[in-house]
């Protein structure tokens, strides 16, 4: 708010107010950049993770398609990258979607075969948004590496969730969104080790050192920085807690639902996801249900989605058609507690007999 | 995104079960979305005396079944033969585009449960 109040000045206007709101954007960058274990120069701000995803994929392709216009992901992507890359193959880029296992982790032998020496980016999410499961993003740079490629990891789900930087996943970009740790929707930005090689989507007044003009939303930018200190200093002892409710909540789910299904049970995952099927139901009704019981979910179910299509990311990792269509989304976060899983895990059984046909 | 109607067939959704023994049963189902739908139906004369419903489906699609149960009770079987998605989806107040496929699958269940009925008469 005091944003709004009394910080109004434009960060690029060259009087007191604009030096004074320049200051707080490059300290929320500061933030940012500490929490990824990176200098701050390399980290640019625009509207979320779907901008983040376009500029990269679009602004490197575009950079590269001399040097090759071969793209690698995987199936399993949000759709801000799918789509890009959907894209992209109609302005003639060739894409490779890379399959996964049945726990939802990228083949690496697939990628392995998959790269040639035209492949210019390799881009595959740390942790993907509908089962929580993360990817062996260091492994994957490093075979991409190998053939010249660059790396690109969507890392809106992970980034401020779970302890992890640049270094370690060995990536040259990297995406992130605010309202995933709590700042507020609409505010992003992403990672580039050599910003200079990226296309900008947005021309204009070059703001973030041109590569993303536009007047900078210092509020919400703020915001992100406020965000990240304190996902910063609570880092481990949320995903010990959130662990702790993950698997209060499944192991619930599993001892009083017969035919329940947890995806990635056995995968490296986030602690705030937890994605259950149940064999024979539809999920838009259980969440219709569950709504009306105070508890909001999410399903990738067919029947809730505009194309009637079922989660392409459950499709990718071959869940059995019995229990595709009655796929939910549980996520837990800061306001969860031990009491709102033990109310779902009352009426969750009862929703699911209800809603089954047998 | 649904209607006052959908909701209340939702919530609280009409002649669901099975009749046992039935006149007429059928089972069909809409491979795009997975959503199944069983109607059976007791028989009086030439007219439906009685309708019970089950599916696995989205809430639009519990919806349809519970009111076209309730559409279909006192029904002649000539009526029935007749009986169209509109019909439904008007009953229920219209459908979101995307659930049409709710009032498609209410349709073809009573088209293969007259369908039976007739089978087992000739039969």
């Amino acid at each position: 708010m005091a944003c709004y109040e009394n910080d109004f000045g434009n960060p690029s206007s060259v009087h007191r107010y604009g030096r004074r709101t320049r200051v707080q954007i490059d300290e929320a960058r500061d933030t940012v950049a500490a929490l990824l274990g990176v200098s701050a120069a390399s980290i640019f701000f625009c509207s979320g993770g779907t901008e983040a995803n376009n500029t990269i994929i679009k602004g490197l392709a575009k950079i590269c398609k001399d040097r090759g216009r071969h793209l690698i992901t995987s199936s399993t992507e949000h759709p801000a990258v799918l789509d890009t890359c959907a894209y992209l193959a109609r302005q003639g880029f060739e894409v490779t979607y890379l399959p996964v296992n049945e726990a939802g982790v990228v083949d690496l032998q697939a990628l392995e075969e998959a790269l040639t020496d035209a492949t210019a980016l390799v881009s595959i999410m740390h942790a993907n948004n509908e089962t929580g499961v993360i990817q062996p993003i260091a492994d994957i740079a490093r075979l991409a590496h190998q053939r010249g490629a660059l790396v690109h990891t969507d890392a809106v789900q992970s980034f401020g969730k779970i302890p992890f930087n640049v270094d370690e996943l060995e990536v040259d970009l990297l995406s992130f969104s605010g309202h995933k740790l709590y700042a507020p929707k609409g505010i992003g930005g992403w990672y580039a080790r050599t910003p200079t090689a990226l296309q900008p989507l947005l021309h204009g007044g070059h703001q973030e050192r041109g590569l993303r003009s536009g007047t900078e939303n210092v509020a919400s930018i703020v915001a992100l920085g406020k965000a990240c200190e304190v996902a910063a200093r609570d880092m481990h002892a949320e995903w010990e807690r959130l662990q702790h409710l993950q698997q209060r909540l499944e192991h619930g789910i599993l001892e009083s639902i017969p035919n329940a299904r947890i995806q990635s049970a056995e995968a490296s995952r986030l602690p705030s996801t937890t994605n259950v099927a149940f064999a024979g139901v539809e999920g838009e009704t259980l969440l219709m249900s569950l709504d009306l019981q105070g508890v909001a979910i999410s399903t990738g179910s067919a029947c809730s989605s505009g194309s009637l299509e079922p989660s392409h990311v459950l499709k990718a990792m071959a869940v059995p058609e019995t229990h595709l269509y009655g796929a939910l989304r549980l996520s837990t976060g800061r306001s969860t507690t031990p009491d709102d899983i033990d109310y779902v895990l009352e009426c969750l059984p009862d929703m699911v007999k209800h809603a089954s046909m047998a | 995104m649904y209607s006052e109607i959908v909701q209340d067939h939702f919530e609280h959704p009409r002649n669901v079960g099975v009749l046992a023994p039935a006149d007429a049963e059928a089972e069909v189902m809409n491979p795009a979305c997975g959503d199944i739908m069983r109607l059976y139906l007791k028989i009086d004369g030439d007219r439906i005396v009685e309708a019970k419903f089950q599916t696995q489906g989205c809430p639009a699609a519990i919806a349809a079944g519970s009111m076209s149960t309730e559409m279909l009770v006192d029904m002649s079987l000539e009526e029935a033969a007749g009986f169209k998605r509109d019909a439904v989806d008007a009953a229920l107040g219209g459908l979101p585009p995307q659930k049409g496929h709710s009032a498609v699958l209410v349709e073809d269940a009573v088209k293969a449960a007259i369908a039976n009925y007739r089978k087992r008469q000739s039969g």
